[in-house]
């Protein structure tokens, strides 16, 4: 299987696509959007993840079972976070009366 | 009982698998097959990784959903302009990264090793700029144990005077803890694998040096960036959960 | 590297008198045995080296049974029985349940039965018996110097706030037997995917592979889990960075959830690699092909799935939502699906099969039985209503005992029994070891099975003293693990015995197929002479198919 040589192009495109990324996460954790800040800031962090993976680690270019492999570990990990929510959410607040900051 | 059977086999049969690269070690039958297994391999443990931080991230995600306010404060605390410099350094790693196994696919000796000091040089000013903010951090009595303060409390097992703070104040610096806690652990054991990563990179420098690697065979530096990029992702992740919840918060 | 010719070059035959050349006389010395990369001396290693845990943790089984001889607690002070119980449950489940058949059985046929020279990555497996037992030192370090008392949970927040013996010693001891089971699963995944013979399908794998990868699957998934679970603990113990504490608005009952999303599926790591070996046997000694065999096959793969989705049923007391633990409680009784799919697939092989009852095959018998039981009682207790007066009590020590001890370790000296001649190219003798068989079966019931009637009586594990109305099951249970006892150690001599003077073995002394009976016992450092090429499926005992395999040696051409 004669390797795929991915353009110098590409790489430095990635990268600059991830910096914009992060400058607009930290612009969007300073406007008060309620509960939309995490949703925003996560799938922020989730595309430049995805990019990641994608390009520099050169899922895009090898086999399919690579592709399975990192979906499986993130799948597992979603378990392991759900179910253990799945608790948590139903459970009556035992922890008291949440106290804002500052 | 079976023994004609390896008998007839024995005869001339000589393994097929003459050794014609180097690096080709015994039990496989071509570089091609090594390269393949050693790349799975490594995914595979990248899956340990995701699943071992992701111990960590479930407790984030636990008391983040029900010590919601007290994380949003000492999130306060942290220093965003760090931490944004450094996910820019870490991301500039990467590509370095990424460009030194490219040098290695297209026959550049020397431009893997200008990469992978690039990488190193990165990577190390990550770890610096990491040691100032701890630094900071134990200055202003951030760091959970006996001396914690937060928010101007002591906490509650040395608090000088209990009767003048309200009780609810007190919980919210006890709590604030566990953010910290969580804090120096996730940042601490991302660090740990940072200089690990560093030292991996130290050790495929000098194998460069030595003119190993070229595009028929890579792989050890090929594992190497998927090591270091699955530290960089973690760290993309870290950046925004610890440093950015409370930003709007004044 | 490339050591392909010396194999060749030492050709000898059995007619002139030398021994062939195989991985056991390729080189002599300790230094050949400690720096080995060949994954058979590897299986040995650990062999060795699980052996000795074994017995360590056998010796604190036997302290417990002889503690709970009488009602009163004489033989030794509460404080004491917790270590005893506890060091029991680490080295057992740690040291010994969780490697003993991947790591010996696993590591010696892996790579034979998928027509491998070696496992993908050889000094990986060889580190990873290092750092088993560099672990199993730190465990054994707490050991000697007072041990550890919080059971091999380690439960928060007694462990964290209030234990004063050596958690951190032991934890991380548990910490670094982690990697080693990680190296093993790794290098399974990565051999079973890329490295099998020419011709080897996935549907022509033997079911000791297929559960052997899903073992590898939830070794790689879950032994992470309990690594940072255990090092959050050790951190908050000794670096006051509080995660489960209370006092800090912590919740112990999340220790709880990490530690079992891993040691629930810890149980299916120690009870895959057995059911493999358990498909392994019967097919042999029935002279059939496994009833089913993808259904069998799958059935792993969903019982490794199901397994990371059901870690609530350990904690329905604990304060979790009684949504959470409905949820849990209807996944877990799913499970049995698959698990029933085995049994009524093995014991469908069996009909109408050619059986003999050699000594793996009367494991592979007690296997079925006790496994069938120790299911069974886990739907009972997997239903919430029934675990709120079960949990605690001796019924779920006899549960779990009936699947670990009644499911694992059958199929661990099952396997054991059936690839000797194939490690040592040696015969134990039959009749002993038929004993030991019906010994262990025997003297496992009478152990266990009255701790299912103390339990529904209501008597509580993990307690060094207990009514007087309870002694009667109690002295029954020590006898039985005496007798268990004699069947455990019978194997232990006749084996050593068989090492020097048992009856040559020849290749194939059960006459059973898959590739591991195509070469030679002791098998050459590679494995094979030739790249086996696989022409049909894993358990073709038809005769015509048989007759058309063994008469074309010359089809097998690398």
């Amino acid at each position: 299987m004669p390797e795929h040589v991915a353009s110098i192009k590409m790489y430095v495109g990635v990268f600059l696509t991830l910096m914009v990324f992060t400058r607009i996460t930290v612009w969007v954790a300073y406007q008060d959007l309620g509960a939309w800040n995490d949703i925003v800031m996560l799938t922020i962090a989730v595309t430049k993840a995805v990019l990641v993976i994608l390009f520099f680690m050169h899922v895009k270019y090898s086999t399919r079972l690579t592709a399975l492999t990192a979906i499986s570990g993130f799948f597992f990990l979603a378990i392991l976070i759900c179910m253990t929510l799945n608790d948590y959410l139903s459970r009556f607040q035992l922890l008291g009366p949440l106290v804002p900051g500052k | 009982m079976a023994s004609t059977a390896y008998d007839n086999r024995l005869e001339g049969l000589a393994a097929p698998h003459g050794g014609h690269h180097p690096s080709l070690q015994h039990q496989f039958d071509s570089l091609e097959q090594q390269k393949e297994s050693s790349t799975l391999g490594m995914w595979m443990f990248l899956i340990t990784e995701i699943m071992f931080f992701g111990g960590l991230f479930t407790a984030y995600v636990i008391y983040r959903s029900t010590l919601h306010g007290v994380f949003a404060a000492a999130s306060h605390e942290l220093n965003v302009n760090l931490g944004a410099v450094n996910t820019a350094v870490l991301i500039g790693s990467s590509l370095t990264m990424a460009l030194a196994i490219r040098a290695a696919q297209v026959n550049r000796q020397k431009l893997i090793l200008l990469f992978l000091f690039l990488t190193m040089l990165l990577g190390s000013t990550f770890l610096v700029i990491k040691g100032f903010e701890y630094a900071e951090k134990f200055e202003h009595s951030l760091v959970p144990g006996p001396g914690f303060q937060f928010m101007g409390m002591t906490y509650r097992g040395f608090a000088p005077d209990p009767e003048h703070v309200s009780p609810e104040v007190l919980q919210v610096g006890d709590k604030a803890q566990i953010f910290f806690s969580l804090y120096f652990i996730m940042t601490g054991i991302h660090a740990l694998h940072m200089i690990i990563g560093i030292g991996v990179l130290l050790w495929l420098f000098i194998l460069s040096w030595k003119g190993r690697f070229d595009s028929t065979y890579y792989n050890p530096l090929e594992c190497a960036g998927l090591y270091w990029h699955f530290v960089d992702i973690v760290w993309i992740f870290l950046f925004p959960l610890l440093y950015l919840i409370g930003a709007h918060v004044h | 590297m490339n050591t392909s010719a010396t194999a060749e070059s030492v050709v000898a035959s059995p007619e002139t008198g030398f021994e062939r050349p195989n991985y056991l006389n390729a080189e002599y010395g300790v230094r050949s045995w400690l720096l080995t990369r060949d994954h058979k001396r590897i299986a040995i290693l650990y062999l060795v080296s699980v052996s000795i845990f074994f017995a360590i943790g056998s010796l604190f089984a036997m302290l417990i049974r002889l503690e709970l001889l009488t009602p009163e607690g004489d033989l030794m002070q509460p404080d004491t029985y917790n270590r005893v119980f506890t060091m029991h449950g680490v080295v057992m489940v740690f040291l010994f349940l969780i490697p003993a058949i991947p790591a010996v059985l696993g590591n010696f046929l892996v790579p034979i039965m998928i027509g491998a020279r070696d496992l993908a990555f050889p000094r990986i497996n060889l580190a990873s018996w290092y750092v088993y037992n560099l672990g199993g030192l730190f465990v054994l370090w707490a050991m000697v110097n007072g041990g550890v008392d919080t059971g091999w949970t380690f439960y928060t927040p007694y462990s964290t706030n209030y234990s004063n013996t050596h958690v951190i010693a032991t934890g991380l001891g548990v910490f670094i037997i982690g990697f080693s089971s990680i190296f093993t699963g790794l290098n399974f995944v990565v051999t079973i995917h890329r490295m099998r013979a020419p011709g080897m399908t996935w549907f022509r794998l033997p079911l000791f592979i297929w559960s052997h990868y899903a073992t590898s699957l939830i070794i790689l998934l879950g032994t992470p889990v309990i690594a940072i679970t255990i090092l959050l603990v050790a951190v908050e113990k000794g670096l006051h960075l509080g995660i489960f504490d209370p006092k800090l608005g912590g919740d112990p009952v999340l220790f709880q959830h990490l530690f079992w999303f891993y040691s629930h599926p810890a149980v299916y790591i120690m009870i895959l690699p057995s059911m493999g070996v358990i498909s392994e046997l019967i097919a042999a000694f029935s002279r059939k092909r496994v009833f089913g065999y993808k259904v069998v096959a799958f059935a792993s793969i969903a019982i490794a799935v199901l397994g990371f989705l059901v870690w609530g049923h350990h904690m329905f007391v604990t304060g979790q939502s009684i949504y959470a633990a409905t949820v849990f409680s209807v996944i877990s009784m799913l499970v049995a699906i698959p698990s029933a799919v085995k049994v009524f697939n093995w014991t469908a092989t069996l009909y109408e099969g050619s059986i003999s009852y050699q000594t793996p095959m009367l494991y592979a018998l007690g296997f079925i039985g006790l496994f069938t039981l120790g299911g069974l009682t886990g739907t009972m207790i997997a239903t919430l209503g029934i675990d709120v007066h079960l949990h605690d009590t001796y019924f779920i020590v006899a549960h779990f005992h009936y699947v670990m001890v009644g499911g694992t370790i059958m199929g661990y000296l099952g396997g054991l029994h059936y690839w000797w001649p194939k490690m040592t190219g040696r015969l134990y003798p039959a009749f002993l070891s038929r004993l030991s068989a019906l010994l262990v079966f025997v003297g496992f019931n009478l152990t266990f099975f009255p701790q299912f009637i103390l339990g529904y009586l209501g008597m509580p594990r993990r307690y060094w003293a207990y009514p007087e109305e309870f002694q009667v099951f109690n002295v029954l249970s020590t006898a039985g693990a005496s007798i268990l006892g004699v069947g455990f150690i019978l194997p232990l001599c006749y084996f050593i015995w068989s090492m020097r003077y048992g009856k040559k073995s020849g290749d194939n002394p059960w006459g059973a197929i898959g590739l591991e009976w195509d070469t030679p016992s002791p098998p050459p450092t590679e494995n094979f002479y030739t790249v086996p090429v696989v022409t049909h499926g894993p358990y073709e005992y038809n005769p015509q198919e048989v007759h058309e395999r063994t008469s074309h040696p010359e089809a097998r051409v690398g």
